[in-house]
C-alpha cells in the first residue's frame, strides 16, 4: 500500500469516529453512529495489519490471541454490567486507555524501528517529546482512573483525602515531571523514561484522592479528556492520523463535559481539582434541626398524586443506589393510567457521571421524551401539582438562589418548591453531600417520605 | 447557553503551540525547508479535530452523555494500532529479554488492554443506546 493510501484510510477511520459522536445528537441517529464508530475501528485495525503484515504464522496467532483474550473480557463485561455501575465501568475503561498509552510508548522506546521513528539510541527529539507527553498523561490517566474506580465502586471511602502540604507536594512532582521530560527528550535515557512514568503514576493518585465522591462527575469527565490527550500524544509519536483525530475529539469531549459539570455545580474547575469538598463528614456535623417537618405515608403520597393533574419526578443519586428506577417507572405508568401527566426532571450533576440518570430511566423503559433537562423544565414547576423528589437533595435547595452565604449559592437548581406539593423520599433528614441543610424540608407544602427509595416507591405503586 | 470560554482557551493554546514551534523550529522542522514537515500537517489536523470535536460534542444531547463517554473510551482504543506494530516485530519472541522482545511483550499487553476497551466500549454503548426508546403512540 502506498503511504498516501494508508494516510487516507486512517483519515477515513478518523472521520467515521467524528460521525459516531455526531450520531449522539439524538437517540434515533445514535445507534447508526455507534456502527460507524465500529467500522472506523475495523478500518484502522485492518490498515495496520495490512501495512505491517507479519510473515510468521506465530505472530498472527499472538495477535489473534490478544484480540481473543481482550475481546472476550470486554464482551462479558459489556453484557453483564448493571447500568447502576456505569460510572465505575467508564472509569475502568479510562484507566485502560491510559495504560495502553504507557505500554505503547514503552514499546516504541525499545523498538523505534518498528514505528519508523528511528533506531534505538537515535530517536528524533520531536518523537521523544511527543512520547514523553503521551506517557506522562497516559500514566496520570491510568492511576487517576484506578483511584476514581475504587471510590465509585465503594472499595475505598468516597471521602476526600487531604493532608498537609498536599499542593506543595503536587507542585514539586509537577516540576520533577518537567525536568524528567527535558532529561528524557535530550538523552533518550530509559531510566528517565521509567522515572517519568513512576512520577506520573504517583501524580495521578495524588490528583484524584482529594476529590470527594459527589465531585465524581467532574473527575470522570476530566479523566476522559486526559485519556484523549494521551492518545493524541501517542498518535503524534506514531504519526497516525486516526489516533491524532480521535485524541483531539476525545480530549475536547471530556473538556466540554467537565465544563458542563462544573457549571452545574457553579464551581470553578480549579476548586474541584484542588479538592477537599464533598465529604460525607460535613453532613454528619450539620445542625440537627428541631423544626417540625410534615411526614407522610405511601398511602398519603399515592392519594395526592392520583388526584394531581401534573406530576414531575426528580431523581438523584439515591435512586441509583437503591436501584429504584424500575419501581419509579411503574409508579409513572400507574399515574398515567389514572390520567396524570408525568414528566422527569434531571439536573446536570445528578448521579455520579454525566447523563447517569438518563441511562437508568432508559433502562427502566421510561420514554426519553418524558425526560427533561433543567433548562427545559424549570419553568414548569409552578404548573405542577406534585413534585416527587427521589434520592436528590442539594439540586433542589432554594438556598442556592436565596442565601448568598450558602456554599452552593449560585448553583442552578430545580425550583421544585414552586409546585403545589413537594414530596421528598429520603432515608433521613440528613443534609446532602454539600453538608447544607435544605430549608425545603420544613416548608408547609413539603411532605417527607422517609424510607428506602425503592421500598417507598413500591409501596406507593401498591397504594395506587 | 454561554460557552464562550473554550474557543478562547483553545485559541490561546494553539497560539502558544505555534509560537513554541516558531521559537524552536529545529525540533519541529527536521526536514528540508521546501516541503512541509509531516509534523506540521499532523498538527494542523490535530487543531482542526479539536474544533470539530468542540462543535460535535456541544451538539450531543445531555441525555446521551453517558454513552458519549463509553463510546469515546472505545474510539480512544484505536491506540491498538501502536500495539499491533509492536506485536508484529519479527525475529523476537514474547517475554524475551532483548529490546525487541520487550517491545513485543509491551505491545501484546497493550493489545489485550485495548481489545477489552474496543469490545467493551462499543458493546456497552450499543446496549445503552438500545434502551433509549420513545413511547409508541397509537
Amino acid at each position: 500500500m502506498s503511504p498516501n493510501l494508508i494516510a487516507l484510510l486512517y483519515l477515513a477511520s478518523g472521520v467515521l469516529f467524528i460521525l459516531a459522536l455526531r450520531g449522539l445528537s439524538s437517540p434515533e441517529t445514535s445507534r447508526t453512529g455507534n456502527y460507524l464508530g465500529m467500522s472506523g475501528m475495523a478500518i484502522a485495525i485492518a490498515t495496520t495489519l495490512a501495512i505491517a503484515a507479519p510473515s510468521q504464522i506465530t505472530t498472527w496467532l499472538i495477535i489473534l490471541l490478544g484480540f481473543a483474550i481482550g475481546g472476550t473480557i470486554g464482551t462479558v463485561i459489556a453484557r453483564s454490567i448493571p447500568m447502576t455501575a456505569m460510572p465505575q465501568l467508564v472509569a475502568a475503561f479510562h484507566s485502560l486507555v491510559g495504560l495502553a498509552a504507557v505500554l505503547v510508548a514503552a514499546a516504541a522506546l525499545n523498538a523505534p524501528q518498528a514505528f519508523s521513528i528511528g533506531e534505538p539510541g537515535a530517536i528524533a527529539m520531536a518523537s521523544l517529546i511527543e512520547m514523553s507527553l503521551g506517557v506522562a498523561i497516559g500514566a496520570i490517566t491510568f492511576t487517576g482512573s484506578v483511584v476514581a474506580f475504587t471510590k465509585l465502586q465503594g472499595l475505598v471511602s468516597g471521602r476526600p483525602v487531604v493532608f498537609p502540604l498536599q499542593h506543595a507536594l503536587n507542585a514539586l512532582l509537577g516540576v520533577a515531571l518537567v525536568v524528567l521530560i527535558v532529561w528524557f527528550a535530550s538523552s533518550e535515557s530509559h531510566s528517565a523514561f521509567w522515572l517519568l512514568t513512576i512520577v506520573s503514576f504517583v501524580l495521578g493518585v495524588l490528583i484524584i484522592i482529594p476529590i470527594g465522591g459527589a465531585d465524581m462527575p467532574v473527575v470522570i469527565s476530566m479523566l476522559n479528556s486526559y485519556s484523549g490527550w494521551a492518545a493524541a500524544g501517542i498518535g503524534f509519536t506514531l504519526g497516525n492520523e486516526a489516533l491524532i483525530i480521535t485524541g483531539a475529539l476525545v480530549g475536547s469531549s471530556g473538556a466540554i463535559l467537565s465544563y458542563i459539570m462544573c457549571k452545574g455545580m457553579n464551581r470553578s474547575f480549579f476548586s474541584v481539582i484542588l479538592g477537599g469538598f464533598g465529604g460525607e463528614t460535613a453532613a454528619a456535623a450539620g445542625a440537627v434541626d428541631d423544626r417540625p417537618v410534615k411526614q407522610g405515608s405511601a398511602e398519603d403520597a399515592a392519594f395526592i398524586m392520583k388526584n394531581a393533574s401534573r406530576v414531575i419526578i426528580v431523581p438523584g443519586y439515591g435512586m441509583a443506589v437503591a436501584q429504584a428506577q424500575h419501581a419509579l417507572r411503574e409508579m409513572g405508568d400507574e399515574l398515567k393510567a389514572a390520567g396524570v401527566d408525568v414528566a422527569y426532571a434531571i439536573h446536570p450533576v445528578a448521579g455520579r457521571m454525566p447523563g447517569h440518570m438518563n441511562v437508568l430511566l432508559a433502562e427502566a423503559n421510561v420514554s426519553y421524551d418524558e425526560v427533561f433537562e433543567l433548562e427545559d423544565i424549570n419553568n414548569d414547576f409552578p404548573q405542577a401539582d406534585v413534585v416527587y423528589v427521589i434520592g436528590a437533595n442539594d439540586v433542589t435547595n432554594p438556598a442556592a438562589l436565596e442565601d448568598p452565604s450558602s456554599p452552593i449559592f449560585g448553583m442552578p437548581v430545580l425550583e421544585v418548591w414552586k409546585a403545589g406539593t413537594v414530596m421528598f423520599n429520603k432515608r433521613s433528614l440528613a443534609s446532602g453531600y454539600a453538608g447544607i441543610d435544605n430549608s425545603l424540608f420544613y416548608r408547609d407544602n413539603t411532605m417527607m417520605l422517609f424510607g428506602d427509595a425503592k421500598k417507598m416507591t413500591e409501596q406507593i405503586v401498591k397504594s395506587l | 447557553m454561554t460557552h464562550r470560554f473554550y474557543p478562547r482557551a483553545i485559541g490561546w493554546a494553539v497560539m502558544a503551540a505555534l509560537l513554541l514551534t516558531l521559537a524552536f523550529p529545529e525540533t519541529a522542522f527536521a526536514a528540508a525547508d521546501i516541503e512541509t514537515d509531516p509534523f506540521v500537517t499532523r498538527f494542523s489536523m490535530f487543531v482542526m479535530a479539536i474544533f470539530v470535536g468542540y462543535y460535535v460534542v456541544w451538539s450531543v444531547t445531555p441525555a446521551l452523555h453517558t454513552p458519549l463517554m463509553s463510546v469515546t473510551n472505545a474510539i480512544s482504543s484505536v491506540i491498538v494500532v501502536g500495539a499491533l506494530l509492536a506485536v508484529g516485530i519479527e525475529g523476537a519472541s514474547l517475554f524475551e529479554g532483548s529490546a525487541n522482545g520487550t517491545a513485543k511483550t509491551f505491545g501484546f499487553i497493550a493489545l489485550v488492554v485495548a481489545a477489552v476497551n474496543i469490545f467493551g466500549g462499543f458493546l456497552v454503548t450499543q446496549r445503552m443506546l438500545a434502551m433509549y426508546k420513545r413511547k409508541e403512540r397509537d
